[in-house]
C-alpha cells in the first residue's frame, strides 16, 4: 500500500466538512491590502486550484490555511482548529506546505530530507522508528524516488527536487496538502507529472489545494477552481464555469480564445497574441 | 538506515574522542622543557608539577574553549544558514569580550572604594556572566540588523558582524585607558585570544558553562536540522521557530561567552571545524553538532601546541588566537570564494 491509497493512514475521530474552512478573512502586508473578506472552503477528496494574477492574494491565502499567517479579521478552521493559534506540531500533523522553491542550504539527502516530514510525530532527538520508516518508504515510492534516496540534494535536477518535497510532505502524512505553484519552472513532462501526484492524492482522500498559474493545467486537472483577483474571491466552482472567456480576459486583462479539449471536455485557454 | 545513522554516529564519536585524547597526549608531552612522563606518572618533580599543574590543565583550556567555539560555529551557520557564519566573524565574541572587559573595568573602580568587592567582581564567575550577556546581546543585535524586510539576509548579518567587530575593538582601546596600566596589560594579552594557565576554579566554571551550552545544542540539534530548511518551512513542519531558534541564540551565545571568558577572542575555529566535520559526516546536525564540539576541542588543543612549539627557538610563543587566525583568514576566503559560486556550495 502507497501513502497515496485511502485508508493508508488508519481511521480515527471524523475530521470536520469542509476541513479547510475560511471565512471572511482579510490580510494587509502593511497597507497594502492583501485578502479582502474572502471565505474559501475545501474537502477531503478534494483538488482545488487557486486561480488568479501575481499579487492577487493565493500565496496569502495558502499562508493563512497553514497557519504562517495570522489574518486581521474573519475566522480559519483547518481540520477542526485554529491554525495560526494552535501548537505548530498539531498543525503540521494535518497539513503540510509544499513552499514554492524549497531552499536546499545543506546538501541533506533524500532520504533525510523526506524523513524531515515526520519531524511533528517525532520526540526531541528525532529518531525513526518503524512507522517512520514506514511512512519515508511509501512517499519515495509514491514519487519515484526510491532510486535516488541516498543522493544529495544538490545532485538532482529542479524536478526531482520538487518531487523530493512533495514527498516529504507525504511522509507528513496530512490531511490537507498545500502546494504552492507546484508547476513553476518544471518542464511540460514535468509539470504533467506533478499534476497527476497531486490528483492522485486526493484520490487517496487527501484535501489537496493548489496555487496554479497555468489555467489549462488547472482546467485538466482540478475538480474545482478558485479565482481570486484584487484581493478577493471573484469566482468559485468547476473550471469549465469558471474558465469562461470573458471571466479569463476581465481577470486576467489580456483577450484570450477559449475552446474546449474534444477528447475530454476540459476547458482550453489561449492567449490571443496580435500578429506582428 | 537506523543501524547506518547509529554507526556513522557511533563512528564520528569515537573518532572524535580520539582525537581529543590523542591531541591531548601530544600537547602534554611537547614543550620547552622536555619531560619524562614516567618520571612524572611516579610523581617525580620537576616532571609531575609541569604535566598536572601546567601542561594538562593548558590542554584541557583549550580543548573547552576549541569545543564550544565549533559547537557554538556550527549553529550559527545553521541559524544563518551559510557556512561563513562563526562567532569571531559575526561578532558574537566581540560582544563577549566588550561584556568580560566591562566586567572588570566595573571591578577595578571598586576595588578602589572597597578592595575585596572588587576582587570578587573580578573573578572568574562574573567574568565569564558578562562575556556570556555580551555574547547574547551581539546575537540578538547582529541577526536582528541582518534582517532586510522581515527576511534574514545572511550577507547584511556578516557584514553587521564585522562593523560590530571594529567597534568593540575601538570601545576596548577605550576601555583599557580607565584601568590601571597592569590590568590593561592584562586585557591586552585576554583579548588576542591566549590559552594560559587558569586557576582550577575558572578552569571548573568555564567547564561547566560549556558542558551545559553544548549539551543544549546537542539536545536541539534536531531542531536544528529544521531551521536550516528556513522558518516557513520549518514552521509548516511543526516547529516554533521563534522558540527553537531562541533556544539555539541562548545557548550558542553561552558557549562562545565561556569560551571567550576562557581564552579571549580566538577566532575561525567555528569556522573551519564544523566545515571539514560536515564534508565527512553530512548535514545532519546530530551528528554535526556533536562531532565538531570533540573535533574542535582537539583541533584548539593542537593549535595551542603548535603555538608553543613552533616559536621555542625564538624564546617565544604566540596566542593561539594568532595560529587560528594564520589559518582561519585564508579559509575564510577561500569559502566566501566556493559559497559565491552557487551551483558549487559546499
Amino acid at each position: 500500500m502507497t501513502a497515496l491509497e485511502p485508508g493508508a493512514r488508519g481511521g480515527g475521530a471524523p475530521w470536520p466538512d469542509p476541513i479547510v474552512d475560511v471565512r471572511g478573512a482579510s490580510f494587509a502586508y502593511g497597507p497594502a491590502l492583501a485578502l479582502q473578506d474572502v471565505s474559501f472552503t475545501a474537502r477531503a477528496g478534494e483538488f482545488v486550484g487557486l486561480l488568479g494574477p501575481n499579487g492577487a492574494g493565493k500565496s496569502t491565502l495558502v499562508r493563512i490555511v497553514a497557519g504562517l499567517l495570522a489574518p486581521r479579521s474573519g475566522e480559519v478552521r483547518l481540520a477542526g482548529i485554529d491554525p495560526f493559534r494552535a501548537p505548530r506540531r498539531q498543525v503540521a500533523r494535518a497539513c503540510a506546505l509544499v513552499p514554492q522553491e524549497p531552499r536546499v542550504a545543506w546538501p541533506f539527502t533524500v532520504r533525510e530530507a523526506v524523513m524531515m516530514g515526520r519531524a511533528p510525530r517525532q520526540g526531541l532527538l528525532a529518531v525513526p522508528d518503524r512507522l517512520d520508516h514506514g511512512a519515508v518508504r511509501g512517499a519515495l515510492e509514491a514519487c519515484d524516488l526510491v532510486h535516488l534516496a541516498d543522493r544529495r540534494l544538490d545532485a538532482l535536477s529542479g524536478g526531482e527536487r520538487r518531487r523530493v518535497f512533495f514527498a516529504r510532505a507525504l511522509a507528513q502524512e496530512p490531511r490537507v496538502l498545500l502546494l504552492d505553484e507546484p508547476t513553476a519552472f518544471l518542464d511540460l513532462g514535468h509539470q504533467v507529472a506533478a499534476m497527476r501526484m497531486a490528483q492522485l492524492a486526493a484520490r487517496g482522500g487527501l484535501c489537496v489545494v493548489a496555487v496554479l498559474h497555468d489555467l489549462n493545467l488547472a482546467a485538466a486537472a482540478c475538480d474545482r477552481v478558485v479565482v481570486l483577483a484584487r484581493a478577493r474571491v471573484v469566482a468559485d466552482g468547476p473550471p469549465a464555469a469558471v474558465l469562461t472567456e470573458a471571466r479569463v480576459r476581465e481577470v486576467w486583462e489580456v483577450p484570450v480564445w477559449r475552446g474546449e479539449n474534444a477528447a475530454t471536455g476540459a476547458a482550453v485557454v489561449l492567449p490571443a497574441l496580435p500578429r506582428p | 538506515m537506523k543501524s547506518s545513522r547509529r554507526t556513522r554516529l557511533a563512528l564520528a564519536l569515537a573518532a572524535g574522542a580520539l582525537a581529543v585524547v590523542l591531541s591531548i597526549a601530544v600537547s602534554a608531552a611537547f614543550g620547552a622543557q622536555p619531560l619524562s612522563v614516567s618520571a612524572a606518572l611516579a610523581g617525580r618533580d620537576p616532571d609531575a608539577t609541569i604535566l598536572f599543574s601546567l601542561r594538562l590543565p593548558r590542554a584541557l583550556l583549550a580543548a573547552l574553549v576549541g569545543c564550544a567555539l565549533a559547537a557554538a560555529g556550527t549553529a550559527l551557520q545553521a541559524l544563518l544558514r551559510n557556512p561563513l557564519a562563526e562567532p569571531f566573524v559575526l561578532g558574537v565574541s566581540g560582544g563577549a569580550a566588550l561584556g568580560g572587559s566591562l566586567v572588570l573595568v566595573a571591578a577595578a573602580a571598586v576595588s578602589r572604594v572597597a578592595g575585596a568587592a572588587g576582587d570578587l567582581l573580578g573573578a572568574a564567575p562574573p567574568v565569564a556572566a558578562g562575556a556570556v550577556v555580551g555574547a547574547m546581546l551581539s546575537t540578538v543585535l547582529v541577526f536582528g540588523l541582518g534582517r532586510i524586510g522581515g527576511r534574514l539576509v545572511p550577507e547584511a548579518a556578516l557584514l553587521v558582524g564585522i562593523v560590530f567587530n571594529a567597534f568593540v575593538a575601538g570601545v576596548i582601546t577605550l576601555v583599557k585607558m580607565l584601568v590601571p596600566p597592569e590590568q590593561a596589560s592584562r586585557l591586552l594579552y585576554w583579548l588576542v585570544g591566549a590559552v594560559g594557565y587558569e586557576a582550577p576554579g575558572t578552569l571548573a566554571v568555564g567547564a561547566a558553562l560549556v558542558a551545559l551550552s553544548v549539551a543544549a545544542l546537542v539536545a536541539l540539534s534536531a531542531r536544528i536540522n529544521l531551521l536550516t530548511l528556513g522558518d516557513e518551512e520549518a514552521a509548516s513542519l511543526g516547529l516554533d521557530v521563534r522558540r527553537v531558534r531562541a533556544w539555539v541564540f541562548f545557548a550558542a551565545s553561552a558557549a562562545t561567552g565561556a569560551a571567550v571568558a576562557l581564552a579571549g577572542m580566538v577566532g575561525f575555529v567555528g569556522l573551519i571545524v564544523p566545515h571539514l566535520v560536515r564534508r565527512a559526516v553530512g548535514p545532519d546536525h546530530r551528528l554535526l553538532v556533536p562531532a565538531s564540539a570533540l573535533f574542535g576541542a582537539a583541533f584548539l588543543v593542537l593549535a595551542d601546541a603548535l603555538a608553543r612549539l613552533a616559536f621555542l627557538p625564538l624564546g617565544t610563543e604566540p596566542p593561539v588566537g594568532a595560529v587560528t587566525a594564520f589559518l582561519g583568514g585564508p579559509f575564510f576566503l577561500w569559502l566566501l570564494r566556493r559559497t559565491a559560486r552557487p551551483e558549487a556550495a559546499r
